[in-house]
């Protein structure tokens, strides 16, 4: 059994259970959104106090901090007992253009060591993507009001057009990104 | 309590889901930008067709909440500005990052403690995202 949980899922084994989360929270009463957590922890930290946006009673938002503290956990036991040796068989044509931006082992682990490391982030390259990258995912997911669950999953599945624009806008901005910006970026 | 311990459960799947399936992966976000594989199309796509089934069924049957009350779902404003932008932005960050929210925290636990600098802006965005709110097209 742990040996066939610890081969990696393929996707159509993951995308209905992704969906089976979704669901399973709707049951509980709650909708699948993971970047709410983050103006909820904004709000816990006291941001109430500068910007109405952050004053509400962020206690009845609390069971999703539990439900990414659980995301947390499931991270760790999938790290520790369901671990898989072989590297992620990226397609060849991705594995040959990072090599060619100075990624020298492209799928041997989860992330690109030379950038997501400490001392990656104290390269320029590595700064420019942990802290202006992860500052654009705050401010867009609050922007268009949800992220990848939020929009994709939870929005289309109830087929709000508003998401379908908000995941329109998520590929915009993903292959300017990817086409555009990171081959500059990464050869720095 | 035992509510807690239902989501925090459900927290727990999906975390096993992410990195089981390597959605957590920044080269996977990458290679779904490029169009280079299936992988995540397949994730996405099939999560959000039966998602659209799973909720057409909820609505239809008129499904109650494990708490006896019946599951809502809230209908988005319109608006385009707000989405497209607000979209652009995170989609920007998303392919840079290489991480949406959701696998933010499952990297934590997967040991990659440096993912906290990227946790730690992701708060600062939503932070400023707030002071500036007012005065941003929606």
């Amino acid at each position: 059994m742990i040996e066939f949980l610890s081969q990696p899922w393929p996707w159509y084994v993951a995308g209905p259970l992704i969906t089976l989360t979704m669901v399973l929270l709707l049951l509980a009463g709650k909708s699948f959104g993971v970047s709410d957590t983050l103006r909820t922890t904004c709000a816990i930290g006291g941001a109430g106090k500068v910007s109405d946006f952050f004053d509400f009673d962020w206690r009845s938002q609390a069971w999703n901090l539990v439900f990414v503290m659980g995301a947390i956990i499931g991270g760790f036991i999938a790290a520790s007992w369901l671990q898989q040796p072989d590297p992620i068989p990226l397609a060849q044509a991705t594995v040959e253009k990072l090599q060619a931006l100075g990624i020298e082992n492209p799928g041997e682990e989860y992330l690109p060591d030379e950038i997501f490391s400490w001392e990656g982030l104290f390269t320029l390259r590595g700064f420019i993507m942990l802290v202006v990258g992860g500052f654009l995912i705050g401010f867009g997911a609050r922007y268009a009001g949800g992220c990848t669950s939020g929009h994709a999953i939870s929005g289309l599945s109830n087929l709000q057009l508003p998401s379908l624009i908000a995941v329109i806008g998520f590929f915009i901005g993903g292959l300017i990104m990817t086409y555009l910006l990171l081959p500059l970026i990464l050869t720095l | 309590m035992k509510k807690y311990i239902s989501y925090l459960s459900i927290g727990v799947l999906f975390g096993i889901i992410m990195t089981k399936s390597q959605a957590i992966s920044w080269y996977r976000i990458y290679e779904m930008f490029r169009f280079d594989a299936f992988h995540m199309y397949g994730i996405i796509g099939s999560a959000v067709v039966l998602g659209v089934i799973s909720v057409a069924l909820i609505k239809k049957f008129s499904v109650k909440s494990t708490e006896g009350t019946p599951i809502t779902f809230t209908t988005k404003n319109m608006s385009i500005p707000r989405y497209l932008i607000g979209g652009t932005i995170f989609g920007l960050g998303w392919a840079m990052a290489g991480a949406c929210p959701g696998p933010i925290y499952t990297l934590l636990g997967n040991g990659y403690s440096v993912i906290l600098v990227v946790l730690a802006s992701a708060l600062l965005g939503t932070f400023t995202y707030g002071l500036l709110r007012s005065k941003l097209p929606h």
